[in-house]
């Protein structure tokens, strides 16, 4: 997809997000926001992955380990015709396929059931692991929260992952700067973030997480170096598209009221929704 | 009860500068008046709840007196063998307080439940567990954990539970209470879905059935007098509890009726040997569960004619 369709559609995306956490009555609405360039590259342009194929084993695989953005994935998914899109209308609904965190057994498109931070990633690696074993070239892509990060078990999958030349398997770290109740700075900070992974072995790139060309060129060029598992740096805004949201923690799970959804609606041109 | 407990802290606080409040990124907003009191004293650890809980021990090995708060499922779950090996093996006086009991996160889903927290905890030596219903029963649970020297699991639901005691309730810890007689049979349950039990009861009592209802506050020491002296007054016994059946509140009943010999009728209600199904409204996964006030009316009137 070109550049500029891209733009179109992470524009729809984020209606669709706001629109679907509004219907639902709750969601992680900065979360998902913050990762919808980063997801519309990846499932226009980057990944093997149809509702076709999806059950074919040599298709690739994208994990959201961080899984309380799950809206934007089932936004992307629906858009891709994995479900109907009517599906999203029942979000976190009794009934529904689509809950705070994504089910594996009851959306399609869905690799792995997140939503308890520090599995996903290393899921991946297992998955990522077993490509080698069995020859395939399926590559996986795992997305994860900076604040997940503070988990122990990312570091064991990341000490894991070089020394079994895991060069199938990218990882990309959501670096909005902000966890659920803070600035990753004032609570558990990463920095210097890219240094500790190149020390752990991993090829180690740093993008605009909003800029959809950069992304695009960053996800072509894996795997960086053969025989090197690799990571990208994504910064990005949490809130992104919602002027009052933007870099303001407390919005991590709480829904705007009726003035504020106004001026949310408006932002992302949503009017009379 | 989520306020409750909140509130107690900050006067247990006040009065003993040892202790500490740890959280693992949560508590955005509840924890400001405490934060802004005792700012030295709160330990944002973030998002690492296996750390937060060996280093609460540590803390506690230099006679600080750590609360260690999050999400339920993570605290229990994830920093398990933590709880087990440095808590409980080391008899480390912390306190570790797990929000979101049972299916109270009822659309977040099966990651932020906690439903077999109980089987967990419950099996290690050394721990009292406490299971409030309400905001006064924790904060005089709040209380009886800081006086206790050793690991305590305080176990909550959320914010917005309904009032269960009046004021001058006493809270004695291991002793169950008897919040409805009643002779028929006795309904044994813990923590927020002893409210949906209480609207049983009362659906029960117009249809002529009267049972007795016993809230297990405490489930580690266990209450057997209460558990005993029901299976005996009553002949029935039912337990009810927002978690799995295997390995909690119900085992632990049974636990005490077999080893005394009894051979009352008998049964669990709960999640039977699978996750909490379906997303919606807390009442709606109630109901979706078969935990809500006419699936425990339907299992007791199926109990009491056979
Ligand atoms: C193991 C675990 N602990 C705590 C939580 C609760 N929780 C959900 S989102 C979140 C913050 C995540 O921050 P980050 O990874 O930076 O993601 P962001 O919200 O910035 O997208 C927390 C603590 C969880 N889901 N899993
Ligand atoms: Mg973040």
């Amino acid at each position: 997809m070109k550049t500029l369709d891209l733009h179109k559609k992470a524009k729809e995306l984020r209606r669709t997000i706001f629109r679907t956490i509004c219907k639902g009555g709750g969601g992680h609405t900065p979360s998902s926001l913050s990762i919808v360039e980063i997801l519309t590259v990846l499932y226009y342009n980057i990944l093997n992955i149809s509702p076709e194929n999806q059950r074919d084993s040599a298709r690739d695989r994208f994990i959201l380990s961080k899984g309380h953005s799950c809206v934007a994935l089932y936004a992307i998914l629906a858009d891709r015709g994995f479900f109907n899109k009517e599906d999203l209308d029942t979000f976190g609904r009794k009934g529904s396929i689509l809950g705070g965190h994504p089910d594996m057994y009851k959306v399609p498109g869905i690799e792995a059931s997140t939503g308890a931070l520090g599995h996903g990633f290393p899921f991946g690696a297992g998955i990522a692991l077993a490509g080698k074993m069995d020859k395939k070239n399926y590559r996986v892509f795992v997305l994860l929260g900076d604040g997940e990060c503070q988990e122990g078990s990312v570091w064991e999958a990341a000490l894991f992952a070089p020394q079994h030349k895991l060069d199938n398997l990218t990882a990309i770290i959501d670096y909005n700067k902000l966890q659920a109740i803070d600035w990753l700075d004032n609570v558990i900070s990463l920095k210097p973030l890219a240094d500790k992974w190149k020390a752990f072995g991993w090829e180690t790139r740093e993008v605009d997480g909003h800029d959809m060309t950069e992304l695009n060129n960053v996800f072509k060029s894996v795997p960086f170096v053969s025989g090197k598992p690799n990571l990208i740096i994504a910064h990005t805004i949490k809130g992104k598209g919602i002027s009052f949201m933007e870099n303001v923690p407390i919005w991590h799970y709480r829904m705007p009221n009726e003035e504020e959804m106004a001026i949310a609606y408006k932002e992302l041109g949503l009017e009379g929704s | 009860m989520r306020n409750a407990y909140l509130d107690e802290l900050y006067d247990l606080a006040r009065k003993d500068e040892d202790i500490i409040a740890l959280v693992a990124d949560n508590g955005a907003i509840v924890y400001d008046k405490y934060r802004r009191d005792f700012p030295s004293r709160f330990i944002n650890c973030g998002i690492s709840e296996a750390n937060m809980i060996s280093l609460a021990a540590g803390l506690a090995s230099c006679g600080k007196i750590p609360f260690a708060y999050t999400i339920g499922c993570f605290l229990t779950m994830r920093a398990f063998e933590q709880i087990r090996n440095d808590l409980c093996l080391q008899r480390m006086n912390v306190k570790i307080v797990g929000i979101g009991a049972g299916f109270v996160y009822s659309s977040l889903g099966p990651t932020h439940h906690a439903t077999e927290d109980i089987t967990l905890i419950r099996s290690l030596p050394n721990m009292t567990i406490f299971s409030p219903v309400d905001p006064l029963e924790t904060k005089k649970a709040t209380i009886a954990s800081a006086q206790i020297d050793g690991p305590v699991y305080l176990r909550l639901a959320t914010g917005g539970t309904p009032k269960i005691y009046k004021e001058d309730y006493e809270f004695k810890v291991g002793c169950g209470v008897t919040l409805r007689d009643g002779t028929d049979i006795a309904i044994i349950a813990t923590g927020g879905i002893v409210y949906e039990v209480l609207k049983a009861v009362d659906e029960l009592e117009r249809l002529g059935i009267s049972a007795r209802l016993i809230n297990i506050h405490t489930i580690k020491p266990i209450d057997k007098e209460i558990i005993l002296k029901a299976a005996h007054d009553t002949g029935a016994i039912l337990t009810v509890e927002e978690h799995t059946i295997i390995g909690g509140l119900g085992s632990a009943v049974a636990e005490v009726l077999l080893d005394n010999k009894s051979s009352v009728k008998f049964k669990r209600l709960g999640l039977n040997n699978v996750f909490a199904s379906g997303y919606g409204s807390y009442e709606e996964m109630k109901e979706i569960n078969g935990l809500s006030k006419m699936d425990i009316v339907e299992v007791v009137k199926k109990m009491i004619k056979n």
